[in-house]
């Protein structure tokens, strides 16, 4: 802070704080044990003052409350730039609580340093731990029930777009995912865009036009068969969806699937590593692989 | 008493009570839409499917909306017809200019007019209490101007010495808010309905809630202090306690007051130095903000008995008793520690309301019920009976909308922060927020409550307007 701001505030302060003393000594002077007079002041025909002395309480409350300031503004920054004499900010405070909670967590997880996330997640405690770190940290776009949302994956199921082994899943987490599908529109027109589409619904065995798909099928060899796989069935290397298990995250409607064909899909998983550190990745990693096995549907 | 005569043609002077008359009767009025707006939002936080998926009654754009019709326009006209009234009484003079006083009145009204069409339409800059647009913020100022030319010129031609207590703080009041609004809203135009502010980042926030902390400070503390200064006295018939007590408390609030604005940006951005002032100087305005309660109680001692059977003065003394909370509620809810639970929780909300309710809206209809009858050349309202009615409606409704307010406010701090052995926080926030949904019940009850004191507040006022006049009130100058 520049010096004479400094001195501005510090100033100004002092002279508003110091008007208020003056004020109650210049009122309160005198004033104890005299008797109330009324001022000779009348308004409005009937409007009439007293001029009782201030009440005892009330300036104490006053002068407390004064030098109670003279007190926080010794100990804490107020003065333009004097740093208080504890040193105190608000920027320490938050760093001391926010490690003091991390080192909680670091200290109640160091057992599990090194084993794997499979025997993690058969830890009750550390499953109670990592079903919060979700509900705080991944509901929000997956759901309290990880079930997930149109556009937002369904973590309960064994359909997994990038891989669920614990390495993929930790990737996923800790660095993120963008999943890109380009737009056929313009190459396929809407006659080729619709023929693609049925071709892809008959993929997972949902009604649709022999007809069209037979048309399409050759337009999917070409363009989609790249990412998705000659059958279909996808490239979890590329983030690109298995076509063929009735698993829809951008919808399975004619419509939704035109669209997702004609300007394709941007999905984006942001990396979380940074955010919440290793120990916090490794919980929440574990949790999802548990919610897709087969104990899990016994209830936690 | 004889009159003061107009020295050319021995005409009696009388006092301008038309538009006192014009604001009182839309005190009322805006008083019933603001909180029917408020009521409507309170439901709507029950049930989000009230905003029947029309944007313009969505909870973004009605919130501002039931803000500015609560405190400019309810609260707004009840200072205007408030204020003309008592600066003509107590300066013994008429108004200084007829023309000008009635343009205020309908300057005033087209100012609201325009906030009632242009918020919900979603043109809004965005600013707490601020929201309206660059054309109406110009309106505002030179209505404000043209108030303060009424106001302090007819003080200038007063025929008494002394200027009574409560034109002081009305004084505080017009010149505050004139320097609030014109810094707070400086800003570059880019179309009728479009403009940027020229402040930025964290001296944006300061500055929107110097604004914000003194608005409250000057519209809503001082300026009723200044109604209540004439209204409580008269309507006791009793002297103001002390003299020497209204000085220190004035100045030291209007001083002290200016200061408070950085604790509504506690463990913000905002530096420590400016939120430690912010936090240091709320809690010396605690002293001088109780200064105004106690002579406004103490003035009442002596003449309890007359709280039998007068529902106005249960109006005046019960303003008196949540001014003298939320003023003590305020510099607590300051202090950072405080702050750290009740910052961003309902808790402020509740703060807010038995501020807004408690004190501005009682010390209002308190007002309104003993000026109204007056203005219309009657002895009381039609029924004091309903008065009565009014009284405990209101008071059930304020009761339960805060006590709610403050029970979901406290529960949420204590949810958001509270931490697991394991180092990570207990709840979600969407925990906390299913835990406050019976206490949104209960608001909307308080709410709604409080909305029909109003209603029947209305059909009493329709009643004394239209009966037959019985007493001619001394409309007249008296002579000094």
């Amino acid at each position: 802070m520049n010096s004479g701001i400094s001195l501005f505030i510090s100033i100004a302060v002092a002279v508003n704080v110091l008007a208020c003393v003056w004020l109650i000594w210049w009122t309160a002077r005198g004033s104890a044990g005299k008797n109330p007079q009324e001022t000779t002041h009348v308004w409005d025909g009937d409007l009439t003052e007293y001029n009782n002395p201030l009440p005892r309480w009330w300036l104490w409350l006053f002068i407390i409350t004064i030098l109670f300031s003279f007190v926080y503004l010794a100990l804490y920054p107020g003065m333009g730039a004097f740093k208080g004499s504890k040193n105190w900010t608000q920027v320490s405070q938050w760093q001391a609580e926010d490690q003091a909670a991390g080192a909680a967590l670091e200290r109640r997880f160091a057992s599990f340093k090194g084993k794997s996330l499979a025997q993690m997640s058969k830890d009750a405690g550390a499953m109670s731990t990592a079903r919060n770190l979700f509900a705080l940290n991944c509901s929000t776009c997956h759901g309290s029930d990880a079930r997930g949302a149109k556009g937002f994956p369904n973590l309960t199921d064994k359909d997994w777009l990038w891989g669920g082994s614990e390495e993929a899943v930790y990737q996923t987490i800790s660095q993120g995912r963008n999943g890109v599908m380009p737009g056929w529109g313009e190459v396929l027109g809407k006659d080729g865009t619709d023929n693609v589409a049925a071709y892809v619904l008959r993929l997972s065995g949902k009604p649709a036009s022999a007809e069209a798909a037979r048309a399409g099928m050759a337009q999917f060899t070409a363009l989609c068969a790249a990412c998705h796989g000659a059958e279909g069935k996808g490239n979890q290397a590329l983030g690109a969806p298995n076509l063929t298990d009735n698993v829809w995250l951008h919808g399975s409607s004619m419509k939704d699937l035109h669209e997702t064909i004609a300007n394709g899909r941007t999905n984006h998983m942001p990396p979380q590593l940074e955010r919440l550190g290793e120990t916090k990745v490794r919980l929440l990693a574990a949790y999802v692989l548990s919610l897709s096995e087969p104990a899990h549907d016994a209830g936690p | 008493m004889q009159s003061a005569m107009d020295s050319a043609q021995g005409i009696p002077v009388v006092y301008n009570d038309k538009v006192v008359r014009q604001f009182a009767v839309m005190t009322v009025i805006w008083g019933i839409v603001g909180m029917s707006v408020g009521v409507l939002i309170a439901a709507q936080l029950l049930w989000p499917a009230l905003n029947f998926d029309i944007a313009w009654l969505s909870y973004g754009r009605l919130r501002p909306l039931h803000t500015n019709a609560v405190i400019f326009a309810f609260g707004g006209c009840a200072l205007f017809a408030s204020s003309y009234h008592i600066v003509q009484r107590t300066c013994h003079v008429r108004l200084i200019s007829d023309k000008l006083a009635a343009f205020t009145f309908w300057g005033w009204q087209l100012v609201i007019l325009a906030a009632a069409i242009t918020l919900p339409l979603g043109i809004t800059q965005s600013r707490e209490y601020a929201e309206l647009e660059w054309p109406i913020d110009l309106l505002i100022a030179v209505v404000w101007v043209a108030y303060g030319i009424v106001f302090f010129g007819t003080l200038a031609i007063r025929k008494v010495k002394h200027i009574y207590v409560a034109n002081w703080f009305f004084a505080a009041y017009v010149i505050t808010i004139a320097v609030l609004h014109i810094i707070n809203n400086l800003a570059i135009p880019v179309s009728a309905t479009k403009s940027y502010i020229i402040y930025s980042g964290v001296v944006d926030a300061m500055v929107q809630w110097w604004y914000g902390h003194n608005a409250v400070g000057f519209f809503l503390t001082a300026a009723f202090l200044g109604m209540m200064y004439y209204f409580v006295p008269k309507q006791a018939g009793r002297p103001i306690y002390s003299y020497r007590l209204s000085i220190v408390h004035f100045w030291a609030l209007i001083s002290t007051y200016m200061w408070a604005g950085p604790h509504h940006l506690h463990y913000t951005t905002l530096p420590d130095w400016a939120q430690s002032l912010g936090m240091v100087f709320s809690l010396i305005l605690l002293a001088p903000s109780w200064g105004g309660m106690i002579n406004g109680i103490m003035t009442l001692s002596g003449a309890w008995h007359k709280l039998r059977t007068d529902p106005i003065l249960k109006f005046m003394i019960v303003s008196l008793s949540f001014y003298g909370m939320s003023t003590f509620e305020g510099p607590m809810m300051s202090i950072k520690t405080v702050n750290a639970l009740s910052h961003y929780t309902d808790w402020t909300i509740g703060h807010v309301h038995s501020g807004a309710l408690g004190w501005v809206a009682f010390m209002s209809i308190g007002t309104m019920y003993a000026l109204i009858p007056k203005l219309h050349g009657q002895r009381q309202m039609w029924s004091t009976r309903l008065i009565d009615v009014h009284f405990w409606i209101a008071t059930i409704g304020v009761v339960l909308y805060v006590a709610a307010m403050w029970i979901a406010g406290v529960m949420q701090g204590l949810m958001w922060r509270a931490f697991n052995t394991d180092g990570t926080l207990t709840y979600t926030f969407v925990e906390a927020l299913k835990a406050t949904y019976p206490f949104y019940a209960v608001r909307l009850v308080g709410g709604l409550l409080f909305l029909i004191g109003m209603l029947i507040m209305l059909f009493n006022l329709i009643k004394t307007i239209a009966a037959p006049r019985e007493a001619a009130m001394p409309l007249a100058v008296p002579a000094v």
